[in-house]
């Protein structure tokens, strides 16, 4: 019978702690997001001789007192959900700054285990740990692991299950404080012990000590309960009394005192556990800082990284993207084979569902190969860099350095983009980032730039293109500015960042990455395409059959009673049958609900200079911005509007109102850019917005900002340009 | 010894510090003591003004972005 045990992994950043997380864990891991926050949860489980381990990934945390979200989450979890074991990734290279949380962990007296991770790198900058030592003074199991060789994985889960049994040492060691501080913390304690709520919750010793150090959780808490219990308000009292005693005797805040001796206790043992090399050599990783870092080459290598980036995952996506390509064919011919030809399921499965979710598909190589080149840069220690060199310039929109590469990666694709928002400390800076994301023209929304600008601005085409990306930047810009001073004022977080030091990073990390994200892409983004799929092919599917003006049927069948009398030839035929097959198709989707969504549309986007075609059209978008070229293939009865390029391009610009006007001209052409650049992010993205913001108001007001101004900006686009005489 | 701090902002690179006070609110401040600067600790600054200074603490590299040096007194 197994015997089950939970453990929680907790550690600095930069500590090594997910390499780990993954040696243990490997496949059998689960990813999603804390209750109620949007920060982000690991789970994974393994089985260890006679046990069954559940393996909770803390977020990384340089201490246990709250400063952020993780810190709450990190610490809620030890004090509430109680695991069996917390095991301590503690970086051996940097051993002095690291021990600063297991301190706190000792504090909560928690079952704990220390993983001495990159021992091979401490030894190689000279240091030397003696171990045996090390565990003695801590009173804590101290296991030396390699995380990225996946080395000491055995000797630490043996460790871990000594400890969850009680076989092995449970941390008999705690820190001294000094007298006049301990005796306050006495006195707290006592009081809270008298409170059953509290004192079943925590430790009082150590809610005596967070009181003390002014930790704001734990004052709330308290604040919280203060109306409920009498005891409340008695030991906030106390701590008032005990903080202005310690600050009169120290002539400091409380919580200096307390860091003082945290990190006193932990100079006492680095003296005596580990010896230090005897100079400090400037680090090849601080050579390419002073290159990277350099305020004069650290833009530039940062831009060229980044087209570095995009023209690697463009170039090596063609491929695969036509192979996604072929596969739908394929797929949608096999599967159209089962239906009988002609009828809705036949439809419904080839057009709607494989074609439909298929275009959205190809983007998936474009999308792995963009996370598998961010893995790298992130894995190799750059990214914290980058986020630096673009700090200053982030400023001064009113954004924090970190909002720059979920900004870059939005070119791509706004899916990874919003998601790389999470590395955003402060809810205001993230929140704003993640709504003028969609701004950053998305890959997507090429095919109908490149549609319009071949028809209607053949030469200046580079131009044109340039400056829609770049009004897709200033409207970013500008709503930043505007969502920090009203939507969420407030000062931006300050940066201040850990540099690990470079490191190669190890081709399994990366996968497992690269996976991580783009899996959630497929998941969620494909079950929402598919739902938006579905619907946009019956709205444009039905009624199935109309009252039509001609009569397709009896037309095709004299074409070829035509043909079997002698009275035309095969091709006649053929471009006979192959018009009427158009016309129809044309004429259904005219009179299907999407196309009387047109009309209906049409009073609303004719102040734009569209008609209700044009309307149809960026409706598709709504879904995914491929269906909108796909779209007005089907209005101009086309076919496959892809290998009809040519014939859309002639079509659109053939296409005349009942008046007798063109419908599209050079302007309408570009005010349509300019709604596609602007409006409502596809279905997929909307759908991200509500997994990283955790509710529906985001989305919502994400999709219905962006629409809005889009109409506002594309107005202004289309009548000024009329009332100058360009329309 | 109150008299004699400076801005970090304003040492050269190479040169070792120690840390005085930092000028912060109560979470930032909780924040950098976490990260291993605390008052009385010994740092050098490997990197200067302009732009991002880092600085060698604890046997760990930090980079301080915009305006955080000026408010981390050193003597």
């Amino acid at each position: 019978m197994a015997q089950r045990i939970t453990i929680a992994l907790a550690g600095n950043p930069n500590s090594g702690k997910t390499t780990i997380f993954n040696n243990l864990t490997g496949a059998r891991q689960h990813v999603g997001n804390w209750p109620g926050v949007t920060v982000e949860k690991k789970e994974g489980s393994l089985r260890f001789k006679d046990y069954e381990i559940k393996v909770v990934d803390l977020p990384g945390t340089y201490s246990l007192t709250v400063y952020s979200l993780d810190e709450v989450v990190a610490r809620n979890f030890v004090v509430e959900e109680r695991p069996d074991v917390v095991v301590d990734i503690v970086d051996a290279s940097n051993l002095e700054r690291n021990l600063y949380l297991t301190t706190q962990f000792m504090e909560l007296g928690v079952r704990l285990v220390i993983a001495l991770n990159m021992s091979d790198r401490a030894e190689e900058s000279g240091h030397k740990i003696d171990i045996k030592k090390l565990s003695e003074l801590l009173g804590v199991p101290v296991i030396p692991t390699i995380g990225y060789k996946n080395r000491g994985m055995d000797e630490l889960l043996q460790a871990i299950v000594d400890v969850a049994d009680g076989r092995s040492m449970a941390g008999k060691i705690s820190l001294e404080y000094g007298e006049e501080l301990e005796e306050e913390i006495r006195k707290l304690a006592q009081l809270i012990e008298k409170n059953e709520a509290l004192a079943r919750r925590y430790p009082a010793k150590w809610l005596a000590l967070k009181l003390l150090e002014g930790d704001e959780e734990v004052i709330k808490t308290i604040k919280g309960e203060a109306p409920a219990i009498t005891d409340g308000q008695v030991i906030l009292d106390q701590l008032r009394k005990s903080s202005g005693h310690l600050k009169g005797i120290f002539d400091d805040e409380v919580e200096t005192i307390i860091v003082d001796r945290r990190y006193g206790f932990i100079n006492g043992i680095y003296k005596r556990a580990v010896s230090r090399p005897a100079i400090e050599r400037l680090s090849a990783s601080d050579k390419i800082d002073s290159i990277v870092l350099n305020r004069a080459l650290g833009i530039p290598i940062f831009l060229f990284l980044m087209w570095l980036m995009f023209k690697f995952t463009f170039t090596l996506s063609e491929v695969p993207m036509g192979w996604v390509e072929t596969g739908q064919e394929w797929l949608g011919d096999m599967c159209g084979s089962f239906f009988l030809e002609g009828s809705a399921f036949q439809s419904l499965v080839v057009e709607g569902i494989i074609g439909g979710v298929g275009s959205v598909i190809t983007f998936v190589p474009i999308i792995f190969l963009l996370f598998f080149c961010m893995a790298i840069l992130e894995d190799s220690g750059y990214m914290a860099r980058a986020a630096f060199v673009m700090d200053r310039f982030m400023h001064k929109i009113g954004l924090h350095g970190r909002s720059f590469i979920p900004m870059i990666l939005g070119l791509g694709c706004n899916i990874p983009g919003i998601m790389a928002c999470r590395t955003i400390e402060q809810e205001r800076d993230r929140l704003t980032t993640i709504l003028v994301n969609p701004f950053m023209s998305c890959g997507a929304r090429l095919p109908v730039y490149a549609l319009l600008i071949g028809a209607f601005f053949p030469e200046k085409g580079g131009t044109v293109l340039y400056s829609i990306y770049i009004l897709g930047i200033a409207m970013a810009i500008i709503m930043a500015k505007i969502f920090r001073k009203y939507l969420f004022p407030g000062p931006t977080a300050p940066f201040v960042m850990e540099l690990p030091p470079y490191r190669m990073p190890t081709f399994k990390g990366v996968i497992i990455h690269m996976w991580e994200r783009g899996v959630l892409y497929l998941k969620k983004a494909g079950t929402v395409i598919l739902a938006g799929c579905v619907l946009v092919w019956f709205l444009g599917n039905f009624p199935w059959n109309p009252e039509y003006s001609k009569d397709y049927d009896r037309l095709k069948q004299e074409a070829m009673s035509d043909l079997a009398s002698g009275l035309i030839m095969k091709e006649a035929m053929d471009e006979t049958i192959a018009n009427l097959e158009n016309e129809q198709a044309r004429e259904k989707m005219e009179k299907s609900y999407l196309g009387r969504l047109g009309r209906i549309i049409e009073p609303v986007v004719k102040p734009l200079g569209f008609d209700w075609k044009i309307g149809v059209g960026l409706f598709g978008g709504f879904i995914a911005k491929e269906i909108v070229v796909g779209t007005l293939g089907t209005l101009y009865a086309v076919g496959e509007a892809d290998d009809g390029a040519a014939p859309l391009r002639e079509q659109i610009q053939k296409d005349r109102w009942p008046n007798g006007k063109k419908v599209f001209t050079p302007l309408v052409a570009f005010t349509m850019m300019v709604f596609t650049l602007l409006y409502m992010p596809c279905v997929a993205a909307i759908g991200v917005i509500y997994r990283e913001t955790n509710s529906w108001k985001g989305p919502l007001f994400a999709a219905g900002y962006t629409t809005a101004l889009a109409w506002i900006v594309s107005f202004i686009v289309y009548q000024g340009g009329k009332l100058i005489g360009l329309g | 010894m109150k008299g004699g701090f400076m801005p970090l902002s304003m040492v050269n690179p190479g040169e070792e510090v120690t840390l005085m006070a930092i000028h912060a609110g109560y979470g930032l401040q909780s924040r950098l003591f976490s990260m291993g600067l605390s008052p009385g600790v010994k740092m050098k600054v490997v990197k200067g003004a302009p732009g991002p200074l880092v600085v060698l603490v604890r046997d760990t590299r930090l980079a301080l972005g915009c305006g955080m040096a000026h408010k981390i007194m050193v003597s």
